[in-house]
C-alpha cells in the first residue's frame, strides 16, 4: 500500500521540478549519496501519537521523495526518560552513513542544555538537517480587567496561577518570562500537557496560560471570541540576524520583548535575560530538529539538506504542512545550523543562572 | 445537526470508505487477539498509510481498528486467562473460569454480545452527548477528578475478597508501585534507585501482564494439560446471547457507565473495566459465584469497554486532549490527515464527527461479528496442550512487554512483577484490588495536590465533589450488603488453611520491608514530593504489621490464611512441577536475552521447550519455531522495532534481526 494518491501524484511532478532545480547540486555535491533499495529510519524518541512523532511522520515521505534513490523512510519511536532514551541511542548507535536520523523537541534539548544527569549525548557534534520553529501565545483571563498588553502593568498588583508540566519541562521559558516580568504566579504542577493547562484555564482553576500556535487559533480563539480570555503577546519569532521579531501567525500581538518593554519602560537585559533567550531559541524556534549523527560525511548532510529544501518547496508539502507546522517556515541548511548553534551555545553565565533559579524556586536538584 | 448527520451518513455509501473501515476492523481483531497488544501497537502499524489518504477514509480506517479491540481482546482474556489489551483485565476474572470449565464458547458469546451492545450504546449516547458535553467536561475539576479517584480506590472493598487486610495492603502496594518515579507536584524522582527505567515508572501494559498472564501461563505449565477441563468447547455462544439479554439492563448501565468514564479526560479509560466489574459485584444479590465463572463479570467490563471508546473520543475531539494511549495516536493520525481538534469538531467538521461516531458503531457490529463467526476456531485453541501453546503465550508476552520502551528493562519488569504476582496468587492476595491501585495512584495523587492548590481544604464542599463523595459511600455500603466480603479470587477455601505458614508470613514480612523502604525514602524528599508515597507507605506498614501478627497468632482457619501450594496438595490432579520450575525457565530466557539478545534466546526457550517439555518431534519444533519467530520479525519489522540487545550485540555487530 502506498501512503496516498494525492501526495503521490504531487509528488511526482515536484520530483521532475525538483531534479530540474536541483540538478546542478546534485551532480556537484551529491553524487556519492544514494540511498537506493535502503530503509532510512528516523527515531523519534517518543512514543506513538505525541506532537513530534506526528511530526516526524508527516516529514518522513517528503524525505522518502526527495532523498537520492528514493529510500523508504521510517519512523522509529524509542520512548523512556523524557526523550533522553532515544537521544542516547542514536548518539550511541547511529552510523554515519546517512541510514539513522533523529528528530528532537525541545525536551530533548532542554536537558542537554541543564546537563541532566540521564543525558549521555552531544548535541553539539549532530549534523543539523532542519528545524521547524513553532511558536504560542500568552493570554489572561479577562475577568483580570485587561483588554491587551498594554495594560500588562496592571499585572503587577495580581496573583496569578498557571498549570504547569513541570519547570524543567518547555515550561521552563513562560515561567522564565514570568519571572522576568516580575509576576507573581503561583505554577501548580502535574498537567499532563498543555491541553490539560487550558482545560484548567476553561474551569477558571488557573488564569494565565499560554499555548503554541495551533492549539491557541483552535482552541482558544472561541474562548478570545466569547470574550473570557484576552491574548496578551506571542514568544516571537527570530529573524535572520537573531532578533526576536513578531511571530508571522500573530501579526497583531506584540512579541514577548514588546510586551516587556510596554510593561517595564525599558528593553529586557542582564544573565535571566540571556538565559530565557537560549531557552527560547531551543524550545521554539528551533523546537524541532532533524540531525544526522556525528562525523556524516559532507555529501550526504548535502543530501538532506537539499531534500528538506526541496519538500519545503512541493506544492502538497505546502498545502498539507498547516495542521503539523503552521504557518510557519521551515528552516533549512546554513539557517538552520546557525539557529542551532545559537540554541546550543547557552553562555555558562545564563545557564547557571538557570540552575540557581530552578534550584532556588521549585526545588530543582541538579 | 441533522444536516450534518446526513452528511455523515451519505459517506458511508461509498464503498471505499467501508472497505477502508473493514481493513481497520480486520486488524483491530488480529491485534486484539495478540495479548498485551492493543490500540497504540494497531493504530502505530496503520499510521505509516494515513498520511496523504482523503480524510474519511483514513479515519474509518483508524475508528475501526480502535473500537474492535475491546471486542476483540477478549479471546485470550476469556480463553487463557491473559488480558488482550489493558482494557479487559477485569473480564479475566470471571471468563477464565468459565473457560476453565468448560463454558468457553458460552463465555465469548456473552462478551461479543456485550460488547456489541456497549459500542452501540456508546455511538447513541456520543451522537447527543457530545454536542453538550463541553460544559460537562468543564464541570469535572481536579477536586472532582480527585474524588472521582477515591470512588475507584472504594472498589477495593469490593474485590478484596476474604481479607480485608490483604486487599487493602495490595491496593496499598498498587498505589505506592504507580507513584514511582517523579512527583507530580515537584518532579522529584522517587524509589527510582537511579535507574532511568524506574524515573518513568512502571508500564500499565508491564504490570498488567505480569499480575495476570505471567501466573496464569505459569499454573498451566504446571498442570500440563489443555486449558479446558473437558477439552471441550461446551455450550454454544446461543447460550452467552441469551445470558447477554436476560441481563441486559446490567449491560445498558454499564455502557452508559463506561461511555461517561471514559469521556472524562484525566481519569484514564484503563479503569473504566474495573469499576464495571466493582458495580456488578456491589449490585449483585448472589455474589458467591464472582471469580468462579459468573456470567455477569464478563457482561460488566465487556459492555463498558466498548462503550468507552465512543466516551473517550469527546475530549480527544474537543479539546485535543487524549484520554488514552490510543487516543493520543488517533489524535496525531488526524492531525496527519490535516484535522485539528477543537470546538470546531462540534461546529463546523460535525459532520466528521458524526462520521467517526458512526464508523464506531459499523465497526462494533462488523466487529461482534466477526469475533463471533471465528470463535469457534479460536475457542479451538484452549483444547491444545499447553506445553505446545507455552511458549507462543511466553513469546507474545514478552513481545507486548517490551513495547513499552524496547529494552531488556521491559523484560526484567515482567519477570519481576510476574513473580510478584505468581506469589500473590499462591497466597491469595487480590491482584485486582493491586491493580486498582496501581492504575489510580497518579490520579490520586496528582488531583489531590492540585485541587488544594486551586481550591485548599474548601475543595470538599463543591457541590460535584459532594456528590461523588455521596456516590461513594453508596456504593460501599451496598457493596457490604449481605455479603460483606466475598471471594473475588477463585480458589476455594476449603483446603487452603495450611499449618505451615512461614512462607507466607515471609511474603508478607517483605511486602513490610518494601513500605519501611517507602517511608525512608519519603524522608529523602521535600514535602510536597514525599507526602503521598510517605501517607501511603506509613498506613501500610501499619496494616502490614497487623496481618503478619495475624498470620503468626490466629488459628489456621483465619480467613487470613491461604496458601494455593498447599491447596493444590490436596487435589486428585496433583501439580507436574513445582512453584519455582517454570519461573526459572522464563528467568533463564530473560537471563539468555541479557547475554545473547532477545531474538537469539527466545528461539532457543521455544526449541528448548518445545522439545523438553511438550516433547515434539524435531520437525514439529523447528516447523513451530520457524513460525513464531518469522511472525515475531514480521511484526517488528513493520512496527520498525529492534528486540532487545544482550552483551553479544555490544560486543560485536549482528545484522537486524539479531543485532
Amino acid at each position: 500500500m502506498s501512503w496516498g494518491k494525492t501526495v503521490n501524484q504531487s509528488f511526482k511532478t515536484a520530483c521532475a521540478a525538483a531534479a530540474i532545480a536541483f540538478g546542478f547540486a546534485g551532480t556537484a555535491t551529491a553524487q556519492d549519496a544514494d540511498f537506493a533499495g535502503d530503509r532510512v529510519e528516523l527515531i523519534i524518541p517518543f512514543g506513538e501519537g505525541g506532537g513530534t512523532d506526528t511530526w516526524g511522520r508527516f516529514w518522513a515521505p517528503y524525505f522518502s521523495v526527495f532523498l537520492p534513490g528514493n529510500p523508504t523512510v521510517v519512523v522509529k519511536n524509542i520512548p523512556g526518560g523524557g526523550s533522553t532514551s532515544g537521544a542516547n541511542q542514536f548518539e550511541a548507535r547511529a552510523k554515519p552513513d546517512g541510514l539513522t536520523a533523529i528528530g528532537t523537541s525541545g525536551s530533548t534539548q532542554f536537558p542537554y542544555l541543564l546537563r541532566d544527569k540521564r543525558v549521555q549525548y552531544e548535541m553539539r557534534d549532530w549534523r543539523v538537517v532542519l528545524a521547524s520553529p513553532t511558536g504560542g501565545v500568552v493570554y489572561v483571563n479577562s475577568d483580570l480587567g485587561l483588554k491587551s498588553a498594554a495594560d500588562m502593568k496592571a499585572l503587577e498588583t495580581v496573583k496569578l496561577r498557571y498549570g504547569s508540566q513541570g519547570a524543567t519541562s518547555l515550561d521552563l521559558v513562560p515561567l522564565l518570562a514570568f519571572e522576568l516580568l516580575g509576576l507573581d504566579v503561583d505554577a501548580v504542577f502535574g498537567m499532563k500537557g498543555r491541553g490539560a493547562g487550558r482545560l484548567a484555564f476553561e474551569r477558571g482553576e488557573v488564569n494565565i496560560d499560554y499555548q503554541t500556535s495551533s492549539a491557541f487559533i483552535n482552541n482558544v480563539t472561541p474562548l478570545v471570541d466569547i470574550g473570557s480570555a484576552v491574548p496578551l503577546f506571542s514568544w516571537g519569532a527570530i529573524d535572520d540576524d537573531g532578533n526576536i521579531v513578531r511571530d508571522p501567525s500573530f501579526p497583531d500581538l506584540p512579541s514577548f520583548p514588546e510586551a516587556y518593554e510596554m510593561m517595564k519602560g525599558e528593553k529586557p537585559s542582564g544573565p535571566a535575560w540571556d538565559a530565557y533567550k537560549a531557552f527560547f531559541i531551543a524550545g521554539f524556534p528551533a523546537q524541532k530538529m532533524v540531525f544526522l549523527p556525528k562525523d556524516t560525511p559532507e555529501e550526504i548532510v548535502q543530501a538532506y539538506r537539499e531534500a528538506a529544501q526541496a519538500a519545503t518547496e512541493d506544492e502538497s508539502f505546502l498545502a498539507d504542512r498547516q495542521a503539523t507546522l503552521g504557518e510557519y517556515k521551515q528552516i533549512v541548511g546554513e539557517p538552520a545550523e546557525r539557529i542551532f548553534r545559537t540554541a546550543v551555545n547557552v553562555p555558562e553565565e545564563a545557564r547557571e543562572w538557570v540552575q540557581k533559579w530552578l534550584t532556588d524556586k521549585y526545588s530543582v536538584q541538579f | 445537526m441533522l444536516d450534518a448527520m446526513m452528511t455523515a451518513l451519505s459517506h458511508f455509501a461509498q464503498p471505499t470508505h467501508l472497505m477502508y473501515l473493514l481493513l481497520g476492523v480486520g486488524m483491530g481483531m488480529i491485534v486484539g487477539i495478540l495479548p498485551g497488544l492493543g490500540g497504540i501497537v494497531g493504530l502505530s502499524l496503520l499510521l505509516p498509510f494515513i498520511y496523504g489518504m482523503d480524510q474519511i477514509s483514513a479515519l474509518a480506517m483508524l475508528i475501526g481498528l480502535v473500537a474492535v479491540i475491546p471486542t476483540s481482546d477478549t479471546f485470550t482474556s476469556v480463553l487463557m486467562g491473559i488480558p488482550g489489551s489493558s482494557a479487559s483485565q477485569a473480564t479475566v476474572l470471571d471468563g477464565f473460569p468459565l473457560a476453565k470449565k468448560g463454558h468457553g464458547a458460552r463465555a465469548l458469546g456473552a462478551a461479543f454480545s456485550a460488547s456489541l451492545v456497549g459500542g452501540l450504546v456508546g455511538a447513541v449516547i456520543l451522537t447527543g452527548f457530545v454536542v453538550i458535553a463541553r460544559p460537562l467536561i468543564l464541570a469535572f475539576g481536579s477536586a472532582e477528578l480527585f474524588m472521582l479517584a477515591v470512588l475507584g480506590l472504594s472498589m477495593v472493598g469490593v474485590l478484596a475478597g476474604k481479607s480485608l487486610p490483604k486487599g487493602v495492603i495490595a491496593a496499598g502496594l498498587g498505589l505506592l508501585l504507580g507513584a514511582l518515579g517523579a512527583a507530580p507536584a515537584t518532579g522529584e524522582l522517587r524509589m527510582s534507585f537511579d535507574s532511568v527505567y524506574l524515573m518513568d515508572g512502571l508500564p500499565l501494559v508491564i504490570v498488567g501482564l505480569g499480575m495476570f498472564a505471567f501466573p496464569e501461563i505459569i499454573d498451566l505449565c504446571r498442570q500440563n494439560r489443555s486449558i479446558s477441563d473437558k477439552g471441550t468447547l461446551g455450550l454454544g455462544w446461543r447460550d452467552g446471547v441469551r445470558d447477554m439479554i436476560r441481563h441486559k439492563w446490567l449491560c445498558l448501565r454499564c455502557a452508559g457507565l463506561g461511555s461517561i468514564v471514559g469521556a472524562l479526560p484525566g481519569l484514564g479509560g484503563s479503569v473504566v473495566d474495573w469499576i464495571a466489574y466493582g458495580h456488578v459485584v456491589q449490585t449483585a444479590k448472589d455474589k458467591s459465584q464472582f471469580g468462579k465463572g459468573d456470567i455477569r463479570g464478563v457482561l460488566a467490563p465487556e459492555s463498558a469497554n466498548n462503550a468507552k471508546e465512543g466516551g473517550g473520543l469527546v475530549p480527544t475531539l474537543l479539546f485535543g486532549i487524549p484520554g488514552s494511549g490510543s487516543m493520543a495516536v488517533f489524535l496525531g493520525g488526524m492531525v496527519l490527515i490535516g484535522l485539528e481538534a477543537g470546538p470546531a469538531m462540534v461546529g463546523r467538521d460535525l459532520d466528521i464527527t458524526y462520521t467517526i461516531i458512526w464508523s464506531l458503531a459499523i465497526a462494533n457490529v462488523v466487529g461482534a461479528g466477526g469475533a463471533l463467526l471465528i470463535s469457534p476456531f479460536v475457542s479451538r485453541l484452549t483444547t491444545i496442550k499447553y506445553g505446545y501453546l507455552a511458549p507462543f503465550m511466553i513469546t507474545v508476552i514478552c513481545f507486548a512487554a517490551f513495547q513499552a520502551t524496547r529494552s531488556l528493562s521491559d523484560m526484567i519488569a515482567l519477570l519481576v512483577l510476574g513473580v510478584l504476582g505468581v506469589l500473590m496468587k499462591r497466597f491469595g492476595w487480590p491482584r485486582p484490588a493491586f491493580l486498582i491501585g496501581f492504575v489510580l495512584a497518579s490520579n490520586t495523587e496528582t488531583y489531590l495536590y492540585q485541587a488544594l492548590q486551586f481550591y485548599n481544604w474548601e475543595f470538599l464542599t463543591r457541590p460535584g465533589v459532594v456528590i461523588i463523595a455521596a456516590l461513594t459511600v453508596i456504593s460501599v455500603l451496598m457493596g457490604m450488603r449481605k455479603h460483606p466480603v466475598n471471594p473475588v479470587e477463585e480458589e476455594e477455601s476449603s483446603h487452603s488453611h495450611n499449618p505451615k505458614r512461614w512462607p507466607q508470613i515471609l511474603f508478607a514480612g517483605v511486602l513490610l520491608a518494601f513500605f519501611a523502604f517507602g517511608i525512608w525514602d519519603a524522608t529523602q524528599h521535600s514535602f510536597l514530593g514525599s507526602v503521598f508515597t510517605g501517607a501511603v507507605s506509613v498506613v501500610m506498614f501499619v496494616v502490614s504489621a497487623i496481618l503478619i501478627w495475624q498470620l503468626i497468632v490466629s488459628p489456621p482457619s483465619h480467613a487470613a490464611n491461604f496458601d494455593h501450594e498447599f491447596d493444590l496438595e490436596h487435589q486428585d490432579v496433583k501439580p507436574t512441577a513445582g512453584l519455582w520450575h517454570y519461573v526459572l525457565w522464563v528467568a533463564g530466557m530473560v537471563a539468555a536475552t541479557a547475554v545473547f539478545g532477545f531474538l537469539i534466546a527466545i528461539t532457543g526457550f521455544f526449541m528448548a521447550f518445545l522439545r523438553v517439555k511438550a516433547k515434539a518431534s524435531w520437525l514439529r519444533t523447528l516447523l513451530l519455531t520457524g513460525l513464531a519467530i518469522g511472525g515475531l520479525c514480521v511484526l517488528a519489522w513493520s512496527l520498525v522495532l529492534d528486540f532487545p540487545a544482550g552483551m553479544l550485540q555490544d560486543l560485536i555487530e549482528l545484522p537486524w534481526p539479531l543485532g
